[in-house]
């Protein structure tokens, strides 16, 4: 067994990445994980559905982060999947007896320390197993407040579960970790990445341009009167469940970009970062007063008014794009 | 958000465990706050939570009646639609509502059965026929 210490995160990719770093000898925030790998997102996808709705998402799809630390900091990733359960479930032991701490992908809905409220079918969460005690592995699940323990048979399913985002029992290590961050360098890098996904895209549907279309979606769903009863409370209901509940929440998204910027702005005493900062924060904010007001209009506590709701998705919008405007001004000062 | 602000609405879909979110302290530093839950994100999940419940409610009266197999009882109560127990069953949608037919499902093979066994981690005596209360 090994000294592990469980953290809680916000986000489980990102908690899962700082607390694996961290662990092995690289200090790394979740907010700096999130905010080196350009985590941040914006997009609407119509053509991808869930029980019948576009898929909302508010950061980067699912292994970004890992994928993202790899190749900005030089972190030296192993990562495997497996056709055949057993193997995988093998493979996994044999990295434990070796004293590693391991991260795992795996399905919310089949491992039992979740509560009955938050079990649906997402195959994409992430956790870390730090060791094995019996039929029990010891997992520090970056959702949770202190570690868990699941059993053998349960870890399996959740890990082997098909559908959407399968995770195939992917299991991934750090095998070689850089023994430094070279904030100047890197932080001015990632704000640009980030600057192109939220700014740069070519497509309607994604960043800044996205959060506006979903504005303008909502007044048109309202104007049709086959959708305007039925459809549009349920597409409401689900775009603040995307936001909010999978994978944390799109104002919690902004939130960890807030700190991240705030982190960055104390490493390399700018008061431009500081001031980013501030400004994410108010969006993410607006995000928050955007769920509140659209989950009452969907449950009928609030008089339906798509006009209300575009407004404040267009404030959203606006917010982000003074953010960038700035951290453009920034980043480009910096590389020069 | 303040710190102060982070909200703690006890939501019972969190079960009594506490989410972390990132807040702002006085001098405008971020720290995580532990949040026992959110109005709005109760409603969005409740109302989730709440269709889920009727569906499965739903299904068992109507295969208690007959009118469907216990399938797709226990299909609802894997909180699954046709579209996932078929990818992760690996069958097809079409043979998934014939074996909704009660008199068709009466009569699956084991082998069969236990595809559906696996995929919805019950095992294939109970799958055979109905539980007494949704």
């Amino acid at each position: 067994m090994n000294d592990f210490t469980h953290q809680q995160s916000a986000h489980c990719e990102s908690g899962v990445m700082s607390a694996m770093l961290t662990h092995q000898g690289l200090p790394l925030s979740e907010p700096m994980a999130f905010g080196l790998a350009s985590a941040l997102g914006f997009a609407l996808i119509p053509f991808v559905k869930l029980s019948g709705l576009p898929l909302i998402a508010y950061r980067m799809p699912p292994r970004a982060i890992i994928n993202g630390l790899q190749k900005t900091l030089g972190v030296h990733m192993r990562r495997q999947t497996f056709r055949n359960a057993a193997k995988g479930m093998a493979a996994l032991d044999a990295e434990l007896d070796r004293g590693r701490v391991v991260g795992l992908q795996t399905s919310v809905f089949w491992l039992p320390y979740f509560p009955e409220g938050m079990r649906f079918h997402f195959n994409a969460h992430n956790l870390l197993v730090y060791g094995r005690d019996g039929d029990d592995y010891l997992i520090s699940d970056p959702v949770f407040e202190q570690p868990v323990r699941c059993d053998r048979a349960a870890l399996q399913k959740a890990r082997f579960a098909k559908g959407a985002l399968a995770a195939k029992g992917l299991m991934y290590l750090a095998d070689r970790v850089p023994d430094s961050i070279d904030h100047a360098r890197l932080v001015p890098a990632a704000i640009q990445r980030n600057l192109r996904t939220m700014t740069g895209a070519p497509l309607p549907f994604i960043g800044i341009r996205g959060i506006r279309h979903m504005g303008a979606q909502l007044r048109k769903l309202e104007r049709d009167r086959a959708k305007r009863e039925q459809y549009l409370p349920l597409y409401l209901g689900h775009i603040v469940r995307m936001q909010e509940e999978i994978g944390t929440g799109g104002a919690g998204f902004r939130f960890i970009y807030g700190a991240f910027l705030r982190e960055s702005a104390k490493v390399l005493v700018s008061d431009e970062l500081k001031e980013a900062a501030r400004l994410m924060t108010d969006a993410g904010d607006h995000w928050r007063l955007f769920a509140l007001r659209a989950s009452k209009m969907c449950k009928g506590r609030e008089a339906m008014d798509t006009a209300v709701l575009e407004e404040i998705l267009h404030g959203c919008a606006d917010r982000e794009a003074a953010v960038w405007e700035r951290l453009q001004a920034w980043s480009r000062s910096q590389r020069q | 958000m303040d710190h102060s602000e982070v909200p703690q609405d006890n939501s019972h879909t969190y079960g009594g465990h506490r989410k972390l979110l990132y807040a702002t302290d006085r001098d405008g530093n971020y720290v995580g706050v532990p949040s026992t839950g959110w109005e709005a994100e109760e409603i969005a999940t409740g109302s989730a939570l709440d269709l889920l419940a009727q569906q499965q409610q739903v299904a068992w009266q109507r295969a208690q009646r007959g009118e469907t197999s216990p399938l797709e009882y226990y299909m609802a109560y894997r909180r699954m639609d046709e579209a996932l127990l078929a990818q992760t069953s690996g069958i097809w949608r079409w043979r998934i509502r014939r074996h909704f037919r009660p008199a068709i499902y009466r009569r699956l093979n084991d082998t069969v059965l236990a595809r559906y066994s696996e995929a919805l981690g019950i095992d294939i005596t109970t799958l055979k026929t109905l539980v007494q209360n949704p």
